[in-house]
């Protein structure tokens, strides 16, 4: 009897030992990969700063809550690393849709947002979340759909007709349905059109981008895509551009510019602001704008920057059509 | 005695969690898939190890003694068992979301919360099946330990070694429900990798869910059969601790 109970206290100790490694591995950022915390490499917690002494910001975690186009394109992996270096710290990159990575920030679990919904943005700085927005790159949605187009949009000047061509065929279209940049402006397109979609032929899938892509190539039915997200799944699906965007020529009205925010750490104290203003001045820098200008897949260029610039845009920082006459507003 | 291989397992195998960097054709970055096999074993490892140190002792002491309400007590564990994973996700985000009553220890998106959801997750069953193996035990074990003049926690080693085997089911089951689940983890962990590639809280499901998003079923596939692999060699190896247990 006596072993057995000493077997027992050894488990527990054994036990103990994971579980108070993972408490103490809570800020050890960098070295993501060992998670294995309960071989006690855990307890390093504070070796981060190593990287650049003299930074402030070095060993710290940068939570940047962006949309799945940003990451799933990999565009965003393919930058960090830059970052990450520069200043000794890690980006923590949460892809979520729009409107949830607002959310995610408004609750103040976030330090910096890069999202494609002007209006929702607008929302968010007027109600004091966010601060110093930058405009930072923009690409464009198309209309895509099977190459036997059922409705006939091939080659459509106007998103909006496009649209109730496709309402008036019944043809099936797949929405976004989540509240993201890409179903904000598909709501606003049919907005525009004049027309309510509902019936059998209009889906609303709550999933991402990626997924509204796969469900629409199964079904032959038409969607709203970002054309980052249709470029690099392209190889994987039948589906065909059916109407372009401003990239290719196509209607202003399918524009998708993405906007950069730091969470207002006048309303969340602990949001860490010194180190997203470190990257919206990286990020919005010539150098980066450069390297997103030539960020690839399948050999075309995904987003075209347009932070820099020679002439003012002050609407970049604050909501669109604000202005100090109606400040008080 | 299944707590102690559990637990003295997770460093050993998470050390040769380094993966390669192609699996069967499909290519990987440079330790991505080894990084998400370790963020899944630490997490789901370390939530069953803490699950069991509640969910073995809760279940030894309901079985052992007569309550008012212990039939009560047993259908709130057994409807634990259908906990949805995105409503214990949501539950573990509010609590420790900045605004939530752990927002101060900043646990959102790193794998201590998804270790929190997961215990929630796992506690249930393990408390659930190893309550009816406890209850099981012949009552004459009980009462011969009593009478060679054995102390309460002695009783209880005793159930506990004769109930062993529907222990280390239990057991398995939480760990599979822990490390199956994709709701919560990627509610609380963000599925998060860093720049180049090394997992933070991508564990194995939400890699899987990544992967199927963007269309790459091949891939989402390799990694599920990753996951099988590894439920499969967790299962043989408690139960080859479970055989030698019985050996020594």
């Amino acid at each position: 009897m006596p072993i057995q109970r000493r077997k027992f206290v050894a488990a527990v100790g054994a036990g103990a030992i994971v579980s108070t490694a993972g408490c103490s591995s809570t800020n050890d950022g960098g070295d993501g990969g060992d998670g294995g915390g309960g071989d006690g490499t855990g307890g390093n917690g504070t070796d981060g700063g190593s990287a650049a002494e003299s930074v402030g910001v070095a060993g710290e975690t940068l939570t940047l809550t962006t949309t799945t186009s940003t990451y799933d394109t990999g565009l965003l992996d393919e930058i960090h690393s830059d970052f990450e270096e520069m200043y000794g710290v890690t980006v923590d990159a949460v892809a979520q849709g729009t409107g949830a990575a607002l959310e995610t920030a408004r609750n103040g679990d976030s330090d910096i947002v890069m999202v494609h919904a002007r209006g929702l943005e607008d929302e968010f700085m007027r109600n004091g979340y966010g601060i110093n927005r930058r405009d930072l790159m923009f690409n464009d949605f198309v209309i895509v759909g099977p190459e036997s187009d059922p409705a006939g949009i091939q080659g459509m000047g106007s998103a909006t007709e496009a649209l109730t061509a496709i309402a008036d065929a019944q043809a099936q279209f797949v929405s976004r349905g989540d509240n993201s940049g890409t179903h904000t402006k598909e709501l606003n397109l049919w907005e525009a059109a004049g027309t309510d979609p509902g019936g059998d032929w209009y889906q609303e899938t709550g999933t991402g981008m990626g997924e509204a892509l796969n469900i629409a190539n199964q079904q032959g039915a038409y969607t709203l895509s970002d054309r980052g997200t249709f470029i690099s799944q392209r190889s994987e699906i039948d589906l065909t551009i059916l109407v372009q965007g401003p990239i290719e020529g196509g209607p202003e009205i399918l524009a998708n510019p993405y906007g950069v925010m730091a969470v207002n750490p006048g309303v969340h104290e602990n949001a860490n602001y010194d180190l997203a203003m470190a990257y919206i001045g990286w990020i919005t820098s010539p150098g980066v704008q450069n390297a997103i200008s030539e960020y690839q897949v399948n050999g075309e260029q995904l987003f075209f920057p347009e932070a820099v610039s020679e002439d003012p845009d002050f609407q970049q920082y604050v909501p669109e059509g604000w202005s100090s006459d109606d400040s008080d507003s | 005695m299944p707590i102690e291989p559990v637990a003295q397992l997770a460093p050993a195998l998470l050390d040769s969690g380094a993966g390669p960097a192609s699996l069967f054709g499909a290519s990987f970055r440079e330790g991505y898939v080894g990084s998400i096999i370790a963020v899944s074993l630490y997490v789901s490892l370390t939530a069953v190890a803490l699950s069991t140190l509640v969910s073995v002792p809760a279940a030894v002491a309901i079985g052992l003694t007569e309550f008012p309400g212990k039939g009560f007590v047993k259908s709130v564990v057994n409807t634990g068992m259908g906990f949805p994973s995105v409503v214990v996700g949501l539950v573990v985000l509010f609590a420790v979301s900045n605004q939530g009553p752990l927002g101060s220890l900043e646990l959102i998106f790193t794998r201590e919360a998804m270790i929190m959801s997961q215990f929630v997750l796992a506690t249930p069953p393990i408390t659930a099946i190893s309550l009816a193996a406890v209850s099981g035990v012949d009552d004459g074990v009980r009462d011969a330990a009593r009478v060679l003049g054995g102390t309460r926690i002695d009783v209880a080693l005793v159930v506990i070694k004769e109930a062993r085997y529907g222990i280390a089911t239990a057991v398995l089951a939480g760990f599979g429900r822990a490390v199956s689940e994709v709701g919560s983890v990627l509610i609380v962990g963000g599925n998060i990798t860093s720049a180049d590639g090394i997992s933070k809280t991508r564990t194995l499901t939400t890699a899987i869910q990544l992967e199927a998003r963007q269309g790459r079923y091949e891939t989402a596939m390799i990694l599920g059969a990753v996951l099988v692999a590894l439920v499969l060699t967790v299962n043989a190896v408690v139960v080859r601790f479970g055989d030698r247990g019985v050996a020594g």
